[in-house]
């Protein structure tokens, strides 16, 4: 039992913290009313989702305790590495997260946007208070 | 990957994101975002991704606080 805890919670604790991270993002996302808000917890969701990319990508963690290895370096070239006990860090999850993190800031951008221009629409960036200035024309336009 | 250093790291990060979640005023909560994007940084530098380090550090507390600072302008600053 406290091996299987040891190997189970314990060791991927990155990855605990990891869907922590993004839970405090999707309540932010679902139970704000301020659309900024939901935008800061939509980057914070974002931001964690990489975090366990990369930490299922930093091969230094089961290779340490497997066999008896130093952990992983950035993926440089250096020829010592073997010979000293370092692996290297897989690149793969690194280049896809880098797109990740680009493509987020594009997407914030445009949101952004949308939030600004929906201001200048209804005057408040209030979820709940735009639905009911909804409502109010929608009453409005069925009673002529 | 060093213990402790991660460990801080990532306890930091946690405090971080809950702070700028529950704090009502949006400017603190952008600027919160980017110690957020910070300490990720930092996090993924000591993991040994460093391109996504220097990346996050560009683009996550940089760009977007500043996009998000300018959208701030444009709107209002408080949330109810």
């Amino acid at each position: 039992m406290m091996e299987w805890l040891a190997q189970h919670v314990l060791e991927k604790y990155n990855f605990w913290i990891a869907m922590t991270i993004i839970l405090i993002g999707l309540y932010a996302a679902m139970a704000k009313g301020n659309l900024l808000k939901k935008l800061i917890g939509l980057s914070i969701f974002q931001t964690a989702m990489f975090l366990w990319f990369i930490s299922l990508g930093d091969v230094g963690r089961d290779v340490m305790v497997t066999w008896g290895l130093k952990g992983g370096t950035p993926p440089i070239i250096w020829e010592k590495a073997v010979e000293e006990g370092y692996t290297y860090v897989n690149p793969l999850p690194n280049v896809l997260m880098l797109t990740g993190i680009v493509v987020s800031a594009a997407t914030t951008a445009v949101a952004l946007a949308i939030v600004i221009r929906i201001y200048q629409k209804y005057g408040t960036i209030e979820e709940d208070e735009i639905l009911e200035r909804e409502l109010q024309e929608e009453v409005r336009y069925a009673s002529g | 990957m060093i213990l402790p250093i991660d460990l801080i790291l990532l306890f930091f990060l946690v405090i971080i994101a809950i702070a700028a979640v529950t704090v009502k005023d949006i400017l603190a909560a952008v600027i919160l975002t980017g110690a957020y994007s910070f300490v990720m940084a930092n996090v993924w530098l000591q993991m040994g991704s460093s391109d996504v380090a220097f990346t996050e550090a560009a683009i996550g507390a940089g760009v977007s606080t500043a996009l998000m600072v300018a959208a701030i302008s444009r709107t209002t600053r408080w949330e109810k």
